[in-house]
């Protein structure tokens, strides 16, 4: 391959003493690193079913962000003359058992799902980072207490966890996506730590050390900007188990509080009508998660298998 | 060898104290406490003040862990006020129940989830790979409760031959004696651990197909199921028994779905009904509890692994 060349080609020259290859080394290196990121994202895109999963978190971003400044529904106040009605051309998914459009309140829930999925990812996955990146640059002791602690934590059951977090104080969104986190930023510092325990061998991360820089700056310079790759593949799969935690939620009588409401509240509520035969309650919004969880784990396997050479040769 | 298992043994007992410890910080996270919890919130100052002093509440934090550690080391979880109950006599007659569920489902998940990553990883990429590769993203993409209820729908009210709820009872026989009850909920937690599985025995299966000893074994002449079977089904299988011992904790969380769905009256149910009516001993010694269990799963796991596989006990 024309990439394996280049790739060889950068490498005699950085090795070369003489004063050309010097010269050529910063655009050498420019051109490496634009062409693995380029690289990168032809691998993502050559993935056919890494384009589906992009496909539908953007459907689902048009139609939860967009639909409603084009689908105008009422989704505040209850409308008790209009319940349970079936799908038709006034109501295309039908109404629920408040009389709220079901197509309406899909948009709107699915706002919730999504910012409180990708909050808890973002929220869980910087904090894990960072707490992978000091106990694996650290090592022994501190490392040895900061991952038993991750340990003691993973062998909780996190459902149990939240459970007892949620019934101390009524969750909204905003303590949703801080209880959710709380629990899911354990797989980070264990991948981030794993990763640091190896960088923190390498030459340019000791002579920081050398010149006088302090454990912040090469914790927050060198170390968890190296492991970003292991972060970035991580991130759509915490943001794919977010959504189905709070869906799990919701069933368990934790979601948000109505007139707001996220697809796993549409989903638990529809379920009490299922011998009712009220299909429209319960398909849209449990189809909905399951496509949203799906497209967030095919961008995780597609990411994974870009960024990982060995399993691309394959 | 030995100094391995005694490091792991080390570092699983100080796991378990510091589940311990976490467990004690959310007793004490708790609005009001432990008394506010018990007495409830119309409990006058003066009697939560009464109640903390005759439960040793007002003593320094660090001579209540101790005491609370040495009772639960004696077997004593606390004690269920709005169920009139001891904790452990709560668990001991619901655990053996949601065993029945995890262990029945888990069972179930590896006979199937096994045989099925070995075909993925030997058809790789061609049609029945593709179509247990999307099976498997559906499953594990479908929230536990909506999988309940869709299997419900399929089996009880659509081609009504299987009960929509798990058998009613307080005793073990009479649950085992209706298995037909059992079916929904075992097949349910067991759909999303084979969704699991089958993903990692796939590549597992796919990383010692490539391995040298493969390229050894068929050079010598063995055939392609003796191979498959004798050489690489057995290492593939190491790398999931650790998966085994990690995934006791999601496992007691889909029970805890589960048995929600189907009203099984095992752990999971429970847990919930301790969280609705925010009976918190119940909450806290489940969760002490799970949480040993894993400990120990997990080091099992691990000696397992080391025994199985001696590049870990020589590393």
């Amino acid at each position: 391959m024309s990439t394996e060349a280049h790739s060889e080609r950068v490498s005699r020259n950085m090795d070369g003493p003489d004063a050309d290859a010097e010269r050529n080394r910063a655009a050498n290196a420019e051109a490496h690193k634009r062409s693995r990121l380029v690289r990168t994202l032809s691998t993502f895109l050559e993935n056919r079913l890494a384009v589906v999963g992009v496909g539908i978190v953007g459907f689902f971003l048009l139609f939860c962000y967009v639909g409603p400044s084009v689908y105008h529904t009422d989704q505040i106040h209850i409308e008790l003359s209009e319940t349970t009605l079936a799908p038709s051309l006034a109501h295309p998914l039908g109404t629920n058992e408040v009389g709220y459009d079901q197509l309406g309140r899909l948009m709107v829930g699915g706002q919730s799902s999504l910012e409180v999925g990708i909050a808890a990812a973002l929220l869980a996955t910087a904090f894990g980072t960072l707490w992978g990146a000091v106990a694996g640059y650290a090592g022994g002791v501190i490392d040895a207490a900061m991952m038993r602690i991750v340990d003691a934590l993973l062998a909780m059951p996190a459902l149990f966890l939240l459970l007892f977090l949620s019934s101390i104080a009524r969750p909204n969104s905003g303590l949703l996506i801080l209880v959710i986190s709380l629990i899911s930023w354990l797989g980070p510092a264990r991948l981030v730590r794993g990763q640091a325990l190896t960088l923190r061998t390498r030459d340019y991360v000791r002579s920081v050390r050398l010149m006088g820089g302090g454990p912040m700056r090469a914790v927050l310079r060198h170390i968890a900007p190296n492991s970003i790759g292991t972060v970035v593949v991580n991130a759509p799969f915490q943001v794919a188990d977010a959504i189905l935690t709070v869906a799990a939620l919701s069933f368990l009588g934790l979601g948000v509080p109505p007139p707001a409401a996220n697809w796993g509240d549409m989903l638990s509520n529809g379920i009490n009508y299922v011998y009712d035969g009220y299909w429209w309650l319960i398909y849209p919004p449990g189809l909905a998660i399951v496509l949203v969880v799906v497209a967030f784990n095919l961008i995780g396997d597609a990411l994974r298998d870009s960024f990982d050479v060995r399993l691309r040769r394959r | 060898m030995t100094r391995f298992i005694l490091r792991r043994l080390l570092q699983s007992l100080v796991v378990v104290l510091l589940v311990t410890v976490i467990v004690f910080i959310l007793l004490h996270l708790l609005p009001g406490g432990p008394a506010r919890a018990q007495l409830g919130p119309k409990a006058t100052a003066m009697a939560i003040a009464n109640f903390n002093h005759q439960q040793g509440y007002d003593r320094p934090l660090l001579v209540q862990y101790w005491r609370w550690l040495t009772e639960l080391a004696t077997g004593n979880l606390g004690f269920s006020v709005s169920l009139n109950q001891s904790v452990l006599s709560l668990i001991g007659e619901r655990l053996p129940k949601t065993l029945v569920l995890t262990v029945l489902s888990t069972l179930f998940a590896l006979v199937v989830a096994i045989p099925l990553g070995v075909v993925q990883a030997v058809r790789r990429n061609r049609a029945a790979d593709y179509m247990i590769t999307f099976w498997a993203f559906v499953f594990y993409a479908t929230p536990p409760f909506f999988l309940g209820v869709v299997l419900i729908v399929v089996f009880s009210v659509y081609l009504p031959i299987l009960p929509a709820e798990a058998p009613q009872s307080s005793s073990l026989r009479v649950i085992l004696s209706q298995p037909a009850g059992l079916i929904l909920p075992v097949l349910t937690l067991a759909l999303l651990t084979i969704a699991q599985f089958s993903r990692y025995m796939r590549s597992s299966v796919i990383e010692n197909l490539a391995e040298d000893y493969v390229r050894t074994a068929r050079s010598k002449g063995a055939g392609e199921s003796v191979v498959l079977v004798r050489h690489v089904l057995r290492n593939s299988l190491i790398p999931i028994a650790t998966l085994l011992g990690l995934s006791l904790p999601a496992i007691f969380s889909g029970a805890l779905i589960t048995e929600a769905v189907f009203n099984f009256p095992g752990m999971g149910q429970l847990f919930w009904t301790a969280a609705q009516t925010q009976d918190y001993p119940i909450m806290l010694g489940i969760t002490v509890l799970v949480g040993l269990a894993t400990v120990i799963g997990s080091l099992l796991a691990d000696l397992a692994y080391a025994v199985l596989d001696p590049r870990v006990r020589f590393a």
